[in-house]
């Protein structure tokens, strides 16, 4: 059974002992008297190709166009030209939640990364228990509204467990997600805890490909498990991580749900999320327009962070070839 | 990292206790007790009551052992009685709610997947002029990200009439998603062609072909897929915030919010709030819990987020 993962430059087996097995066998269809299936394609093509033209294609078109006009989805869409896009440069507030959003995306990136492949390695090459696999991955099941109140309550300034056992060790309590320079950090921690388990075992299913042969040899050769890990692991895991960065990061850009459960954009604006202030621009004053251009403002961000990613993955293909 | 010493003996798995492997293990239980501690405390909050929370706020134990929490939740106290223990008294249908989250996650996962698969055999084992070109816009399709397409999507259901309906939550997704087509694309690829063969030399056509032989092989894909879809579907919040205004089509996600939106007077009933909690993610516990083995061993490089 194999499952060939959607990442471009490596391709794995996945699917624990039997996938690692399987060879890539890519065949196009058989040859049938020279005849091509077009009308039978077509049946079984059409509802996905509906549901891609109306729902996918469309949508990003007209979001393109929305963004050139004003509209409050009560009158009919109105051509401004460039307003939208001026308007935005000139928004202290846009650049302000631009500025929350990337310091929240560098905290959950950067915690859940260093955090996932920890938890992968240990899977890796402390324990090959399934039990450990399936408990990592038990956050993921909640949504985030869920977890977002579940670390609201357990933060909670006054009864929260967090602030009990910081106060029993005599400290003083923190806010967590009613102060400025706490919030945003809190959000950030609190998605880690939902997504590092599915991250890691992402990770863990790319370390399934290393052959376990290489880490015998290294260990014959007298090689800690630190060394190991910088020598072996790294190296050529490297492909996958990027991967998954790629799409941590576009992810980890689109953060709402949290925001909208804990703080709602407070206290002040400090946790005003890009999606936060798109959404109020919409649904809370009905400036379609305007909120289409942030839309394609952080669709062009993402786009150009693609592109960049892939590109240092590129340089750095990995040694399995 | 544990740092094994090891010398060039060949020795039988005995380094139970060097301090790398000690370290490595309470780094482990580190881990899983972080991963699950705020599930026994959602439990452990909402087997207590309010006045109890707020009088032993440290204790590990439910304070005062109550169901009044999840009996406010599912909605079965009067409003007199919720008030009192520190509720908001608000009506909740939960039922409601529950049967919304269950309709919307079965169609959107049901309808996508099989369409999907239909799609992706057609762009795996069919041959028709412009495969390829449409394939390639399937997979730029997997560049935008969902975000960008919710506020057209909404202006769409809106002009569709269907706001504030079940079927408009889940029409996106319902038809398929670039992931799901990509996905099966990849196992059809790797079914060997003399399975095909040998059906057509038995005289099966080819659509009997896929339903008869390549979908039941495509079995444990296509679990794992359903399960992360059904999962996604389920904990859905901001395209249902959008699309749903009243009792009649909201899920449990926009519930909880409106739940802990409703605080009363006395503040935030969390015994209340985290029985609901504990109830929303329960179906998926459960769902994930039955398929947990082969899903962890199969699960491969989703863009779902």
């Amino acid at each position: 059974m194999t499952i060939a993962s959607s990442s471009p430059p490596s391709r794995l087996p996945l699917g624990g002992a039997e996938g690692a097995r399987t060879k890539q066998r890519t065949q196009r269809a058989p040859a049938r008297e020279g005849r091509g299936d077009g009308r039978l394609a077509a049946v079984f093509i059409a509802p996905a190709l509906l549901g891609f033209t109306v729902f996918l294609l469309w949508p990003t078109l007209r979001g393109i166009y929305l963004s050139f006009t004003r509209f409050n989805l009560l009158t009919p869409a109105e051509w401004v030209g460039l307003d939208n896009y001026v308007r935005m440069v000139h928004d202290p507030i846009f650049w302000a939640s631009l500025a929350v959003t990337v310091e929240y995306v560098v905290i959950n990136i950067g915690v859940q990364t260093v955090s996932a492949l920890a938890i992968a390695v240990l899977l890796q090459r402390l324990t090959q228990s399934a039990t450990l696999r399936g408990i990592v991955l038990t956050p993921y099941l909640m949504s985030n509204v869920v977890a977002g109140l579940v670390w609201l309550w357990m933060l909670d300034n006054q009864l929260g467990i967090g602030n009990e056992i910081i106060a029993g060790l005599g400290f003083d309590r923190i806010p967590f997600l009613a102060d400025e320079t706490w919030a945003i950090p809190t959000i950030a921690l609190i998605n880690v805890w939902r997504h590092v388990g599915y991250t890691a075992l992402l990770l863990f299913a790319g370390l399934q490909a290393i052959p376990g042969d290489v880490y015998e040899a290294a260990k014959v050769d007298g090689a800690s498990e630190w060394r190991m890990f910088w020598r072996i692991t790294m190296p050529l895991l490297r492909p996958v991580l990027a991967v998954v960065l790629i799409m941590t990061v576009i992810g980890s850009f689109q953060v709402f749900d949290t925001v909208a459960v804990t703080t709602a954009g407070g206290p002040a604006n400090a946790t005003n999320v890009l999606q936060y202030y798109i959404y109020g621009a919409a649904f809370g004053r009905f400036q379609f327009g305007y909120a289409s251009a942030m839309s394609v403002a952080l669709l062009v961000v993402l786009s150009a962070i693609t592109v960049l990613q892939y590109r240092i993955t590129r340089a750095g293909q990995s040694d399995l070839g | 990292m544990a740092a094994v010493t090891t010398t060039t003996r060949i020795r039988p798995e005995g380094r139970r206790f060097s301090p790398g492997r000690v370290l490595a293990w309470t780094v482990m239980t580190a881990i899983v007790l972080v991963t699950l501690l705020p599930f026994y405390w959602i439990l452990r909050t909402a087997l207590s009551t309010n006045a109890g929370l707020a009088a032993h706020p440290g204790d590990p134990l439910p304070v005062d052992l109550t169901t009044g929490g999840f009996e406010r939740a599912l909605g079965l106290q009067s409003t007199k009685e919720a008030i009192a223990q520190g509720g908001a008294g608000g009506g909740l249908k939960f039922w409601r709610y529950l049967l919304n989250s269950v309709v919307v996650s079965t169609l959107i996962t049901v309808c996508q997947i099989f369409f999907s698969a239909m799609a992706a055999y057609a762009f795996a084992r069919l041959r028709w002029r412009g495969r390829d070109k449409v394939f390639g816009l399937f997979l730029a399709g997997l560049m935008v990200p969902a975000i960008f397409t919710l506020l057209p999507n909404f202006v769409l259901i809106k002009q569709l009439g269907l706001v504030d309906n079940l079927l408009g939550i889940a029409l996106p997704t319902m038809f398929m998603t670039p992931f799901a087509v990509f996905f099966l694309r990849q196992f059809f690829m790797n079914v060997p062609s003399e399975v095909e063969e040998a059906a057509l030399l038995d005289g099966a056509g080819k659509v009997r072909i896929f339903f008869r032989v390549l979908l039941p092989m495509a079995s444990t894909p296509i679990m794992t897929l359903a399960v992360l879809t059904y999962i996604t579907a389920w904990n859905d919040y901001f395209w249902p915030l959008m699309v749903s205004y009243s009792d009649s089509s909201r899920v449990l996600t926009v519930a909880l919010a409106i739940f802990r939106a409703q605080t009363p007077q006395t503040g935030t009933d969390w015994s209340g709030l985290m029985a609901a909690t504990l109830i929303a993610a329960l179906p998926m516990l459960a769902l994930f819990g039955f398929f947990a083995r082969r899903i962890v061993g199969s699960i491969s490089f989703t863009g779902i987020k």
